[in-house]
C-alpha cells in the first residue's frame, strides 16, 4: 500500500520510496524532515473541503505537510 | 583560544532561535541584508561574562548544510566561511528544540562535525516538560562531546550559562567517526542519542494535536481562517481610528504652533505645507500598519501561519502555486518587500518567481493611506446591515480585487512565462506556542521603525522636492500657482495619457512622486492642495478629504482607487525584485504588466461608473 491510501490515524512504517518520482529538491527536503525509508509515520490530517490534498504526516514528534503526489511514491506497511 | 569576536546562532527552523536571539541581545538589533542577496541578516550584541560585548548573528533556519533554498544556502556558506563579505563566526551556538531532539540532532551533528568551537542550547525545555518529556542534558553532552546548556528563552533561563559556555568554547578535533556520516547514519545516531537523553516520556495527549483537530479540520479549519482574516482587516480600521485621530490632531497642533512662532514667509510655507502636510499625512497611518503587523507576527510566532499555508494549499494549487506561497502573499498585505523576501523559502524556482511577480498585487499597508483618504471622502459612512459599514465593505472589495487579480495573473503566468511542472508542498507544521510579548514588541518596533524611517527619509525628501517644484517659478498676479509651476506643467503633459481613464491634472501630479512610494500620493495631494489654497483662507482650513470632494467626482475617485489596486508604484519593491531575480528582466516585466492592468482597471471603473450615473 502507498502512503496516500493510508487512512488517517493509522500508524505505518515507510518501507521504500521511489525517489525517481520526486524532484531532487523535494526529495532532499523530505529526507531532511525525516520522511525517509524506515520512518514511522501516521497520517494526522488529510485534505481541505473533502479533497485529499494536502496531507499532514506525523513523523516522530514532528508534523510535516506534503502532497498526495509525494505520498504516492512511498510504500508503507501498517504497524 | 583567542577571545571570540563573532557568534552565530544556527539551527532548524522552529527551534526557537529568534526568541533566544531576542533574549540574548535585547531590543537593540540591526536588520540588514547579506551582501548581494536579500536574505535578512539580523545581528545584535551579546555581553560575555567578562563584560565584553561581541557581535551575534541569527542565521536563517536550516535543515542541513546541503541547501534546498536560497535561505539555507546563506547559512551553509556563512558557517563554512565561504560567504564573500561576511567573516566566518568564531563560535557557533546550535539551537535544539528539546521536544524534537531526534529531528534536530541530525543537523546538529553535521555542524558539530565541522570542528568549530560550538555550544548547544537545548531550547524550550519548558515546552518539552509540558509535553511530558524529561531530558538529561548531561547524557546529550556526553553523546555530542560539547557543552549543552538547557535554555528557556522567554523566561531568560540558562542565558548566563550559555554566555559562559560561548566564552569557553574551543576548537575541537572531531573523531573520524563523526565527520563523514551520511544523512541516514546521522539519523540513526540522532535517534540513539535522543533515546539515551530522554529520561521519561508520558503518552500525554499533546495540546497541539488537539488544536490541530479543530484548526486543520477539513471544513471548520478554512472557515476559522477566513473568520480570523476578516477580523484582522476589520481591526486594522476599527482599532486604529483613535490613535490615528490623535496623531492627526498632533500634526495640526504642530502646524498651528509653527504658524504662531514663524512669521509668514516662503520658508514657513515649506515647513507647514511641504514637510508637515506631507510627512504628517503619512505618519498618521502608523497605527494601522502596527496593527496589521501585530496580527501577522502573532500568526507566525504561534505556529498558526504554517496551518494557514496548509489550509490554503488546495486553493493555491488551483492557480499552479502551493500553500508555501500563501505566507509571502499574506506578509505582502503588510508590505511587498518582506513578502518578496519571504519567497526565499519556496524551493521551486518557477513557483518562487510567480509568487514574486504577484506579491505587489496584495494590498500593502502603503496603499492604506490612499484608500483611507479617498474612501473617507467619497463613500458615505452608513451601514449596509448586519453591523457592516459601507466604507469597510468598499475597502474589503479593494482587497478582494487585488487577490482575485493576483490569482488570475498567477493562472496566466503558470501557463505562459513561468510554465513548468506543478510544484509540490512540503513544510514542517511547528508546535503551537503562546507568542511572547517581548518578541512581539521587538518585531513591532522594528516594523514601525522601518516605516518611520521611510517617512523621515524618502517621503520627506520627495515631499520637499515636490513642494519646490510646485512653488517655482512663482505665479504672477491672477495666475494659479499650481498651473505655472514646474510640477504643474509636467502633470499637464502626463494628464494627456491619463485623461482617457478619468484622471485630472492633480491626480496625474500625485502619481509622479508616488512612484517612490504609494503613500506619497496622499502627501502630494495634501501638498498640492495646500499650495493651491495659500491665498484662500477658507480653502486652507479645509481638510484634505473636503478638498478632494470639492474637486473630484465619484467616478474619478473610484478610478483612482482601481489604479492603486494594480499600479506598481513602489521603487523599493522594484529594487527588491531586481535583487531577488538577479536582473532587470523580471522587474521590468512586472512593471509593464501591472501598469497595463492599472490603466485598464482604472479606465473600466471610470467609464462604468459614469455610465451608471454615479
Amino acid at each position: 500500500m502507498t502512503l496516500d491510501l493510508l487512512p488517517a490515524g493509522q500508524s505505518a512504517r515507510i518501507v521504500s520510496v521511489d525517489w525517481s518520482r520526486l524532484v531532487d529538491e523535494e526529495a532532499r527536503r523530505l529526507r531532511a524532515l525525516g520522511v525517509d525509508d524506515g520512518a514511522r509515520v501516521k497520517v494526522s490530517h488529510k485534505g481541505v473541503f473533502g479533497g485529499a490534498d494536502p496531507i499532514a504526516l506525523a513523523v516522530g514528534r514532528m508534523t510535516v505537510a506534503l502532497r498526495r503526489a509525494h505520498a504516492a511514491a512511498m510504500e508503507v506497511e501498517i504497524l | 583560544m583567542s577571545k571570540p569576536r563573532k557568534i552565530a546562532l544556527v539551527g532548524n527552523p522552529n527551534a526557537g532561535k529568534s526568541a533566544l536571539f531576542n533574549a540574548l541581545t535585547g531590543a537593540r538589533q540591526k536588520i540588514a541584508n547579506y551582501p548581494g542577496v536579500t536574505v535578512e541578516r539580523k545581528s545584535g550584541r551579546l555581553v560575555l561574562p567578562s563584560g565584553e560585548p561581541v557581535e551575534m548573528t541569527d542565521l536563517p533556519g536550516s535543515y542541513s548544510l546541503d541547501p534546498t533554498s536560497p535561505d539555507e544556502a546563506v547559512t551553509a556558506k556563512v558557517i563554512r566561511g565561504e560567504f564573500v563579505g561576511e567573516s566566518a563566526p568564531d563560535v557557533l551556538v546550535v539551537v535544539l528544540d528539546a521536544s524534537n531532539l531526534e529531528q534536530h540532532l541530525v543537523f546538529a551533528q553535521e555542524i558539530i562535525a565541522l570542528g568549530k568551537p560550538t555550544v548547544v542550547a537545548l531550547n524550550m525545555v519548558d515546552l518539552a516538560e509540558r509535553d511530558g518529556l524529561v531530558i538529561d542534558p548531561m547524557a546529550l553532552e556526553q553523546a555530542l562531546g560539547i557543552k549543552v546548556v538547557p535554555t528557556v528563552a522567554v523566561r531568560r533561563r540558562g542565558l548566563t550559562e550559555l554566555a559562559e559556555a560561548v566564552a569557553a568554547a574551543e576548537m575541537r578535533h572531531p573523531g573520524p567517526g563523526l565527520t563523514d556520516l551520511t544523512m541516514t547514519e546521522r539519523r540513526v545516531a540522532a535517534h540513539a542519542m535522543a533515546d539515551a537523553a530522554i529520561l521519561s516520556e508520558s503518552k500525554r495527549h499533546r495540546l497541539h494535536a488537539r488544536l490541530d483537530r479543530v484548526l486543520l479540520h477539513p471544513w471548520m479549519g478554512p472557515i476559522i481562517l477566513f473568520a480570523f482574516l476578516f477580523v484582522m482587516f476589520q481591526a486594522v480600521f476599527a482599532w486604529a481610528t483613535p490613535f490615528a485621530d490623535a496623531l492627526e490632531a498632533g500634526v495640526a497642533l504642530l502646524t498651528d504652533g509653527v504658524k504662531g512662532i514663524v512669521p509668514p514667509s516662503l520658508a514657513r510655507d515649506l515647513l507647514t505645507e511641504g514637510v508637515l502636510a506631507g510627512v504628517g499625512s503619512v505618519v498618521v497611518f502608523l497605527p494601522q500598519i502596527v496593527i496589521l503587523f501585530f496580527f501577522i507576527l502573532v500568526m507566525e510566532a504561534s505556529g498558526y501561519m504554517a496551518r494557514a499555508a496548509f489550509l490554503m494549499d488546495r486553493m493555491m494549487a488551483g492557480v499552479g502555486l502551493s500553500g508555501r506561497s500563501f505566507i509571502p502573499l499574506l506578509s505582502s498585505f503588510a508590505c511587498a518587500i518582506p513578502g518578496i523576501m519571504a519567497t526565499r523559502s519556496i524551493t521551486d524556482p518557477k513557483d518562487r518567481l510567480t509568487t514574486i511577480l504577484i506579491a505587489p498585487l496584495m494590498t500593502c499597508s502603503a496603499r492604506l493611506p490612499v484608500y483611507a483618504v479617498i474612501i473617507a471622502a467619497f463613500i458615505p459612512q452608513r451601514s449596509v446591515g448586519g453591523g457592516i459599514g459601507l466604507q469597510g465593505l468598499v475597502l474589503f472589495a479593494l482587497y478582494v480585487a487585488g487577490i482575485v487579480g493576483a490569482m488570475a495573473v498567477a493562472l496566466v503566468l503558470r501557463r505562459s512565462v513561468t510554465k513548468g511542472a506543478a510544484s509540490g508542498f512540503i513544510m514542517e507544521l511547528p508546535k503551537y506556542q503562546l507568542p511572547a510579548a517581548k518578541d512581539l514588541l521587538i518585531g513591532l518596533w522594528q516594523r514601525a521603525w522601518i516605516f518611520l524611517r521611510r517617512a523621515g527619509t524618502i517621503i520627506f525628501m520627495v515631499t520637499v522636492v515636490l513642494w519646490l517644484l510646485l512653488n517655482f517659478p512663482r505665479a504672477g498676479r491672477g495666475e494659479n500657482q499650481v498651473d505655472v509651476s514646474i510640477a504643474g506643467r509636467i502633470a499637464s503633459g502626463l494628464s494627456v495619457v491619463v485623461e482617457p481613464i478619468g484622471f485630472n491634472r492633480d491626480m496625474a501630479l500625485a502619481l509622479i512622486p508616488a512612484m517612490a512610494a504609494r503613500e506619497v500620493a496622499v502627501s502630494s495631494l495634501a501638498t498640492t492642495y495646500a499650495v493651491a489654497a495659500t491665498d484662500d483662507e477658507n480653502a486652507q482650513a479645509m481638510a484634505l478629504g473636503d478638498q478632494l470632494k470639492a474637486k473630484w467626482t465619484l467616478p474619478m475617485a473610484l478610478a483612482f482607487l482601481a489604479w492603486f489596486v494594480f499600479a506598481p508604484q513602489c521603487m523599493s519593491t522594484i529594487a527588491v525584485t531586481r535583487r531577488e531575480t538577479n536582473g532587470w528582466k523580471w522587474p521590468l516585466f512586472m512593471m509593464g504588466y501591472l501598469f497595463g492592468l492599472a490603466y485598464i482597471a482604472a479606465g473600466a471603473t471610470y467609464w462604468i461608473a459614469v455610465e451608471a450615473g454615479l
